[in-house]
């Protein structure tokens, strides 16, 4: 497989992880080495086998739907980067 | 007092022939002498760790104590603790102070544990020799010219160099067998579900499994029992009986069949590994057992397969890490795509970078099937492997690293070789299944080497049982650097 300095630029853009020309050329050519290695996979025929997700063949556990905890937004909110009224501040989004 | 064991510690701490907090200053005070040097611990709160030790004064007074009241134990960083520094590693989380605990935090209180200081690892437990940890590279207390491996580097390192006389650490890829093989001490990884993962903070979330690590299997026993439960609030936490783990430690080893799978003693493993792993061998036909060839065929793809699986669940739950209700936030940032895209890329280091690209592309429109289900599809194949052997033997031997301890510096700037480093521990962890690994000699300048030792689902006890022999002829555990 052959990724290209755009691909990466492209990657990076979904992950929000700015890389400027220089880093995503040293970054292709890291990624090409994990992907040759990754390669190898494909040498193994998989067509009949079912993908396996999970170490354990167990059901998603379900519960009533009651509140179990207490409030204790002031606590979390503590440790946040910027809050007011309660509320966690980011850049204004809508003009 | 230092090199006790857990057990040893807790006889003295019944009789009263020492405090707690006696035990809990004699540690702090080794911590300040010679973490300048080793780096295990990224932070030590002398005040609750006394406090804690003030509360287990108590209980052993009362009669309240458990098997591990009173003991010391160092907490990997990536363990959420009420009121501590919790970093896991990164820049990201330099200024996070849990506002919770972890099961296994709660779990480790609850027996009257005492909490002395949080370990040092790789950011984000990516990493293999504790080299890329925002808060600077571990040692290896037996040559500081050496990594202690990763990614629970600190943990090994405070366990080898007397600093607590156990640890916890995580294993999403070797990240506890292969330290703890790398620093001369005993580490276990226990059947993916048994430790709870609430506050541990997540890395590949199919993968990541909590365990101890210390001195010897017996200690591990006792520090299994306390770390293994059910924990509503981990969604693959598994519902059991509970099993005392220590309790087949005396059982003898007559009759037990040891698989040795001819993919991991092929090419590879470096000379002063194999003949370690022989001799290991002889003294377990010594004591009963016997020795059959077993093939995983598909095993040397787990790295390959886990390099796939790891950054595509990794990718997925860093994503939580923009900065807006924890942790670090970019000082400057144009709007609110730009704070993200700042943040990331100021709070994480270049290998968890480097693990989300690869996630973020085998997760991206039209790769998907050609590696993430691909991979998904080899990990049951890898695990059907397994299965199979477990039909002619009761467990498997091999390696756990290919070679002692390498060089500080000289893989990390080539992450393939880095990533070889997991060879032989990376298919317990896409199987699920527990695995150990214990000192059995040394090698190369000296460094320490390890015996892995894997089982079927659910054989932790008769793991430990088998290890526990193997230290009752041997002294390679009594062994340390100090």
């Amino acid at each position: 497989m052959t990724l290209s300095v755009s691909d990466v630029k492209r990657i990076a853009d979904l992950a929000y992880i700015e890389i400027n020309d220089n880093e995503a050329k040293e970054t292709l050519n890291q990624l090409s080495g994990i992907f040759d290695l990754i390669g190898t996979m494909q040498a193994v025929d998989t067509s009949t086998v079912e993908p396996m997700s999970h170490a354990q063949s167990v059901v998603q556990r379900l519960r009533e739907d009651e509140v179990t905890e207490a409030d204790q937004h002031g606590l979390y909110q503590s440790i946040a980067p910027q809050v007011e009224a309660n509320l966690y501040l980011v850049p204004q989004v809508i003009e | 007092m230092f090199n006790a064991s857990l057990k040893q510690l807790s006889i003295q701490l019944a009789e009263k022939k020492i405090s707690s907090t006696e035990l809990t200053t004699e540690f702090l005070q080794r911590i300040k002498q010679f973490n300048p040097e080793y780096n295990a611990f990224i932070t030590v709160n002398e005040e609750i760790s006394l406090a804690q030790a003030k509360v287990a004064d108590k209980m052993l007074a009362t009669g309240q104590a458990g098997p591990l009241t009173g003991i010391p134990i160092a907490q990997k960083d990536i363990f959420c603790a009420r009121g501590w520094l919790t970093t896991c590693g990164s820049k990201m989380l330099s200024n996070f102070v849990s506002p919770y605990d972890a099961g296994v935090i709660e779990r480790f209180n609850q027996a009257g544990a005492i909490n002395i200081g949080k370990t040092n690892m790789d950011e984000f437990a990516m990493g293999s020799s504790n080299e890329t940890s925002y808060f600077g590279i571990v040692k290896n207390p037996w040559d500081i010219a050496a990594v202690p491996g990763g990614s629970s580097g600190g943990a090994a390192c405070a366990v080898a160099a007397r600093l607590a006389p156990a640890a916890t650490g995580t294993d999403t890829g070797g990240s506890i067998r292969q330290p703890a093989a790398l620093c001369g001490i005993s580490g276990i990884k226990p059947t993916y579900g048994l430790v709870s993962r609430y506050g541990m903070i997540a890395f590949a979330s199919s993968l990541d499994q909590g365990g101890p690590m210390a001195k010897s299997a017996e200690d591990l026993a006792l520090l299994l029992n306390v770390m293994i439960g059910f924990d509503p609030r981990d969604s693959t936490s598994l519902q059991r009986d509970a099993e005392d783990c220590a309790q087949d430690l005396q059982k003898p080893l007559a009759g037990l069949r040891i698989g040795l799978p001819k993919e991991y003693f092929a090419e590879g493993m470096s000379q002063d590994v194999a003949s370690a792993i022989e001799k290991a061998l002889v003294e377990y036909r010594r004591l009963g057992a016997q020795t059959i060839e077993v093939s995983l065929p598909n095993a040397p793809l787990s790295i390959p397969v886990y390099y796939v699986l790891a950054p595509a669940e990794a990718s997925s739950n860093l994503s939580r890490f923009d900065g807006v209700r924890y942790g670090y936030r970019a000082p400057a940032y144009s709007d609110l795509a730009d704070m993200y895209r700042k943040t990331r890329t100021q709070g994480f280091g270049a290998e968890v970078k480097r693990r989300i690209l690869i996630g973020t592309y085998v997760l991206s429109h039209g790769y998907y099937d050609a590696y993430y289900i691909k991979a998904q599809k080899l990990r049951r194949l890898i695990a059907q492997d397994f299965t199979e052997a477990y039909k002619r033997c009761d467990i498997i031997m091999g390696p756990t690293t290919p070679t002692v301890a390498f060089n500080l510096g000289e893989k990390s700037g080539d992450p393939i070789q880095m990533y070889l480093s997991d060879i032989y521990t990376s298919a317990a962890n896409l199987t699920g299944m527990p695995a150990m690994s214990i000192p059995i000699g040394f090698g190369d300048k000296n460094r320490p080497i390890g015996l892995h030792i894997m089982g079927n689902y659910f054989k932790e006890a008769q793991m430990l049982n088998i290890a526990h022999q193997y230290q009752l002829v041997t002294d390679w555990h009594l062994k340390s650097p100090v």
